[in-house]
């Protein structure tokens, strides 16, 4: 750990990227499984609203419960996000602000009138309002979260893959110029349903690791091992289907993310494969034996030893041909390959002369309109409006500042994509057993499927910390880099404020977690009704 | 009449939390957490560890001049390369 907090160094970009991510991850903790199960909750209580079922309301109701703990807890922790943008991130903020506004504007409404209005209804409207109604609330709670993270990721793609957007020298902002363009932009799409899905993955692996759990424990018999051990064997049934369904659509999105990433971020795509130098036909790395804490020499090509890998086939899903062109790290920088549009991509140095051109023609322009020079205005806005597309290269002095710390990008990719394999055969064995053998009843199952949750936590935040650390190091892609997002304050506030974090965020988990551990343990007390 | 209704119905869904709050049997201590939560979140932290930065030092309706020169200040334009057009009249 000290090691980890001393690596950070000592200026407040690093502090200030390090208490984003912390925030971030917590946050990250509470979010997926809001999402899964919710969808998981909503078809109980369809089950219960078809067949009338006391069993499936209690059960149910049951689920509903560690929903509510989980909600409850995961309440303002994105609000923190928020204020870490307006004091460590100021210059960033006022540049996107335009662009952010409507989206999370947009998601604070429907957050607020959405969520806040159902759950109420979801969690005290049970004897209170029609079956109907009810089961509408429970749905439009889900679908209020889920439309909710839609407009966040529409912002978090924003930054990945900017579009839809002017930059305004005279109010210094990106002002958005489609709506559309932000909202519906592949990289938005591609990147919700990656993101739902995986959270949809989270909720499975949560109902199954508590079922589990319960089948595991083996009360004495009585009223509440039998509720318990029916509730248990009814949830593994519909979570493992959930669970199977939902991971291969995370296969199927990622591999549509995956493209879209290598279309606007080459570097990002190079990194996490550890490409140095790329071609056409290259092959997908399985693993090898990349040291996790040192960034490889990749100027020299040299790659890693003990290399398992299928051939063609990064071509393949980079640019859906087998022979397809893909760059490595060393070709984006020396550039003069065609990009996926057909036009030849820039060396990194003309990036840089053109960024520099178009930071020194802002310059310009805001100076010549203060001295009412209309003439050195206009030609300054026709540099600036040519170059913007390089602006944050302009403030790049070497290559080594343009690449991302391949390990990190390499390993959380393959712990992402290893893990996801693994529960979809987790969840296809899990069927099999639910539906065709006797799950109740199998002792390593029931151990599998415990130890599945904490590695779906693993495999979500590891796909996180690739999207992020990946697109280093810019905060908006090309645009903005951190050390120029980053707001004029002292590195010892920002420390503070991270240790601060790093206490209450940790204290929080201990308590949420004994919380839901509790709330676990205590498990369903089914009625004698629902036991029958 | 109007009124009367709008009364009603605001009665009834302050009963409605009212007598869920009441009947939640995880709910007293997972209240008390959240409302912890919140308060230091956004009373504690939010006014006393994280300022509005740009407010503070550009001002109110100054905020494009401050960002400019944070983007600006220490730029040393590089020579222009060949066939770029100048940056101003005077260059």
């Amino acid at each position: 750990m000290i090691s980890l907090l001393s690596a950070i160094g000592a200026d407040a970009v690093n502090w200030s990227r390090a208490q984003f991510a912390l925030t971030a991850i917590y946050h990250w903790l509470f979010v997926p499984l809001t999402l899964g199960l919710a969808l998981i909750v909503g078809i109980m209580e369809t089950c219960y609203y078809r067949t009338g079922s006391p069993f499936w309301k209690e059960t149910t109701r049951f689920w509903q419960k560690l929903f509510g703990i989980n909600f409850a807890m995961g309440v303002a922790t994105g609000i923190v996000l928020e204020f870490e943008f307006g004091t460590n991130w100021s210059n960033y903020s006022w540049l996107v602000g335009d662009v952010f506004g409507a989206p999370l504007a947009i998601e604070g409404i429907v957050a607020f009138f959405l969520e806040a209005t159902f759950v109420g209804v979801m969690f005290f409207g049970w004897e209170k309002v029609s079956k109907r109604a009810h089961l509408a609330a429970t749905w439009l709670t889900g679908i209020g979260a889920t439309i909710s993270a839609w407009w966040i990721l529409v912002a978090n793609a924003w930054m990945q893959y900017p579009t839809g957007q002017k930059f305004n020298p005279d109010t210094m902002r990106n002002e958005m110029t489609s709506f559309a363009d932000v909202a519906l932009s592949p990289f938005a799409v591609n990147k919700f349903f990656h993101s739902i899905t995986s959270a949809w993955i989270i909720g499975a692996l949560f109902v199954v690791a508590v079922s589990c759990y319960y089948l595991f424990r083996k009360r004495r018999e009585g009223r509440d091992a039998e509720g318990e051990r029916k509730v248990a064997v009814h949830s593994i049934k519909i979570a493992t289907i959930v669970g199977l369904v939902t991971s291969l659509l995370a296969m199927f999105t990622g591999d549509k993310l995956s493209y879209v990433v290598a279309q606007v971020q080459p570097m990002k795509l190079a990194a996490m494969e550890a490409l140095y130098d790329g071609g056409n036909g290259v092959e997908l790395v399985g693993v090898e034996l990349l040291n996790p804490f040192q960034q490889p020499d990749y100027a020299s090509g040299e790659e890693a030893a003990l290399k398992i890998a299928v051939p063609n086939m990064l071509s393949l899903l980079a640019t859906h041909s087998l022979d397809g062109y893909v760059p490595g790290i060393n070709d984006i920088i020396k550039g003069g390959y065609t990009m996926p549009d057909g036009t030849v991509a820039p060396s990194l140095d003309e990036k840089m002369s053109r960024g520099k051109l178009a930071v020194g023609a802002l310059s310009s322009y805001r100076e010549a309109k203060k001295a009412g020079d209309a003439a050195t205005v206009e030609k300054n806005k026709k540099i600036l409006d040519e170059n913007i597309k390089y602006f944050g290269y302009g403030y790049v002095s070497d290559a080594e500042q343009t690449v991302p710390f391949v390990p990190v990008c390499f390993w959380s990719f393959r712990v992402m994509v290893g893990l996801g394999a693994l529960f979809t055969l987790f969840f296809i064995v899990a069927l099999f057993y639910a539906y065709k053998r006797d799950f109740a009843n199998t002792r390593w199952l029931h151990v599998a499927g415990i130890v599945m949750l904490p590695l779906g936590y693993i495999a979500s935040e590891a796909g996180w910390v690739l999207a992020e650390l990946g697109r280093q190091p810019w905060t908006i892609q090309d645009i903005l880099p951190t050390w120029i997002a980053v707001s004029d304050v002292g590195v010892g506030s920002v420390m503070l404020t991270f240790f601060i974090f790093l206490v209450l965020f940790t204290t929080l988990l201990i308590v949420e977690v004994s919380i839901m551990s509790k709330a676990v343990r205590k498990g369903p007390a089914l009625s004698e009704a629902a036991r029958k | 009449m109007g009124a009367v209704k709008r009364k009603c119905l605001v009665r009834r869904v302050y009963d409605f939390y009212r007598d869920g709050f009441r009947s939640m049997d995880v709910g007293r201590v997972l209240w008390v957490v959240v409302l912890v939560k919140l308060f230091i979140i956004l009373v504690i932290l939010k006014f006393f560890f994280f300022p509005d930065v740009l407010k503070e030092k550009a001002g109110q309706g100054n905020e494009a001049d401050y960002v400019s020169a944070q983007l600006t200040h220490e730029f040393q334009p590089s020579a222009p390369a060949e066939n770029t057009p100048p940056l101003t009249d005077k260059d």
